[in-house]
């Protein structure tokens, strides 16, 4: 022991201060942390955010109701669709008014492609920091095809579709679409049974993720976790669940729950939760019924385009709501409005002030939680386990800092 | 309409902190005041029939421009709880005033106030009494104002800074 430390003087130890990103690959260019290392381990570290804030609530505070909605497609942009829908919720929620049966089912089979997406890339990419660059590229083989899908029905690949509308959504889904996304999904099956096998059972991959960045389930509800990284710990909150909105209530569909809170259980638990969301997606195309795709209420929903162009008083109330000072204008209130983003409760609080936009627009981000608790869950680890821990939250830049 | 469980376990324990109590489109909400929100939130956490344990969401309004109908005190913190157990959210809201946006913090309660506390300190100026480390969180240390404050404007420059040494 003595030897040790006169070795320690000798050598000059002392623990060392080491800025990891934000131009760092695995820290995505928007995460910076300051590392307080005894030699390979880390001691105390602090996350420093903020990085990708380009003013997301104070934009939308002074547009219309309408025109935030593309703001909300760059809050997560893995899945912007179900970001559209819980924005649209939470102004429909201030209305009081319930969008048809229909839209209902097209915005659960598009947020479940969604989720399917986000965690694709999520397990992907945090495989390929891992060194498994083949995962990667077959996930976004299937993720590719799903983006297809997500292309056809909003127009926009992945990150820019702006689907919604308030009171409905764009269009009614294409033609033939059920094929093709059962086509889809089939490669998507395979694609998991193969990841499956390249990394559940891999020796590399388990001894990197399995005991790293655990959480116990206690502190993650104190560090408000939630989504995967919370049901990881073994508790099943899921916001379909437990407050069921759209039609999630007449879907069958399991929550997968872990029980360490390690990264091989938040990996194992997204898995899962792919097939989960296959499975939603497959009993809504099967029961999904015919019928209008947005409320019929002039004050809120936009004509169609083509009565727009063939009809007077289309034109007019078009007019009305995209001139300044008269679009749709929700009742005096507040509410807060809860979905469950890919990476766990998103949460749209809105007053309105009886205006055509939004007096306070605040967003609940999952990622900004979970972010918090990095730190707690990268001390006492090893620096190379940060990669791996990083990953497997799932920050999100736009989220996390609006 | 009736009261809600919670809304009424509050009114019985804090009568006198309970400013007003509404629930807009089935959200529950609560106005209280400011020096009992620490107290109010031990007390929806530990009470072992509504345990919140969840701090969802904290956030600040600024009341400035708002006509319809105008407010009194120019700040509102906004805290939406959530209980597990029971399956059930709240909002608690307390109103702060222009000339002492200052609140006890809550971080003994919950890890993540720490940070939502730093937001809100980022973009309200409002201060939290207890936080171990109030620090602007999204944006720089030299940024000067609070960009959420409804009085910051929508354009114009911020000073430059050089890379710290």
């Amino acid at each position: 022991m003595e030897k040790t430390a006169t070795l320690a003087r000798e050598l000059n130890i002392r623990e060392m201060t080491l800025h990891m990103g934000p131009s760092h690959p695995a820290m995505h260019g928007t995460i910076r942390m300051f590392l307080e290392l005894d030699g390979e381990t880390v001691v105390s570290s602090d996350v420093e955010i903020g990085y990708l804030h380009r003013g997301f609530e104070k934009t939308c505070e002074n547009r219309t109701y309408h025109q935030a909605i593309i703001y909300t497609d760059r809050l997560n942009y893995v899945s912007p669709l179900i970001n559209n829908f819980g924005y649209a919720m939470a102004v429909e929620k201030l209305f009081g008014v319930d969008v048809p049966e229909r839209c209902k089912y097209i915005r659960v089979i598009m947020s479940e492609i969604c989720r399917i997406t986000d965690h694709l890339t999520n397990v992907g990419a945090s495989a390929m920091e891992l060194g498994a660059i083949t995962a990667f590229l077959y996930m976004i083989k299937a993720r590719e095809m799903l983006w297809k899908l997500i292309e056809e029905v909003a127009g926009g690949r992945g990150v820019t579709p702006s689907y919604v509308r308030i009171g409905g959504v764009k269009d009614d889904l294409p033609e033939g679409f059920q094929g093709r996304t059962l086509e889809a999904f089939k490669v998507t099956r395979e694609v998991l049974q193969e990841i499956h096998g390249l990394l559940t059972k891999n020796r590399i991959f388990v001894d990197r993720t399995k005991g790293v960045g655990a959480i116990t389930a206690d502190e993650a509800m104190s560090y408000g976790f939630t989504g995967p990284c919370l049901r990881s710990t073994g508790v099943a909150y899921d916001v379909r669940k437990a407050q069921p909105y759209m039609v999630y209530d007449k879907m069958n569909f399991e929550v997968p729950v872990g029980t360490n809170g390690d990264n091989y259980d938040r990996y194992l638990v997204r898995m899962e939760e792919i097939q989960q969301s296959m499975r939603i997606c497959e009993q809504a195309l099967f029961s999904m019924p015919p019928g209008p795709i947005k409320i019929d209420d002039p004050r809120i929903t936009f004509p169609s385009k083509k009565d727009v162009y063939g009809k007077m008083e289309s034109l007019i109330n078009h007019f009305k709501l995209f001139m300044n000072g008269h679009g749709i204008m929700p009742p005096k209130g507040e509410v807060y409005q809860a979905v469950e983003g890919a990476n766990g409760e998103l949460g749209f609080y809105v007053i309105s002030d009886g205006s055509g936009r939004p007096y306070r627009l605040r967003c609940r981000p999952p990622c900004f939680m979970i972010m918090s608790g990095v730190s707690r869950l990268v001390n006492g680890g090893m620096v190379a386990d940060i990669v791996p821990t990083f990953g497997s939250v799932n920050m999100i830049g736009g989220e996390c800092d609006r | 309409m009736e009261e809600s469980l919670t809304l009424k376990k509050l009114r019985e324990r804090f009568p006198a902190s309970i400013i007003d109590t509404h629930s807009f489109r089935g959200d529950d909400t609560a106005v209280v005041k400011r020096v009992d929100v620490v107290d109010i939130c031990r007390f929806l956490k530990e009470s072992p029939d509504l345990s919140y344990n969840f701090l969802m969401d904290l956030t600040a309004v600024d009341y400035l421009q708002m006509n319809n109908p105008p407010k009194t005190e120019r700040f509102e913190v906004v805290y939406h709880l959530y209980s597990i157990k029971y399956n059930h959210r709240v909002r608690i809201k307390a109103p702060l005033t222009e000339a002492d946006p200052t609140i006890d913090s809550l971080t003994p309660l919950w890890a993540v106030a720490n940070w939502l506390e730093r937001e809100c300190w980022d973009m309200f100026g409002i201060r939290f009494d207890g936080h171990p480390d109030l620090k602007r969180i999204l944006l720089y240390e030299q940024f000067e104002g609070h960009p959420l404050r409804k009085d910051y404007p929508l354009t114009g420059r911020q000073p430059l800074i050089g890379p710290k040494n």
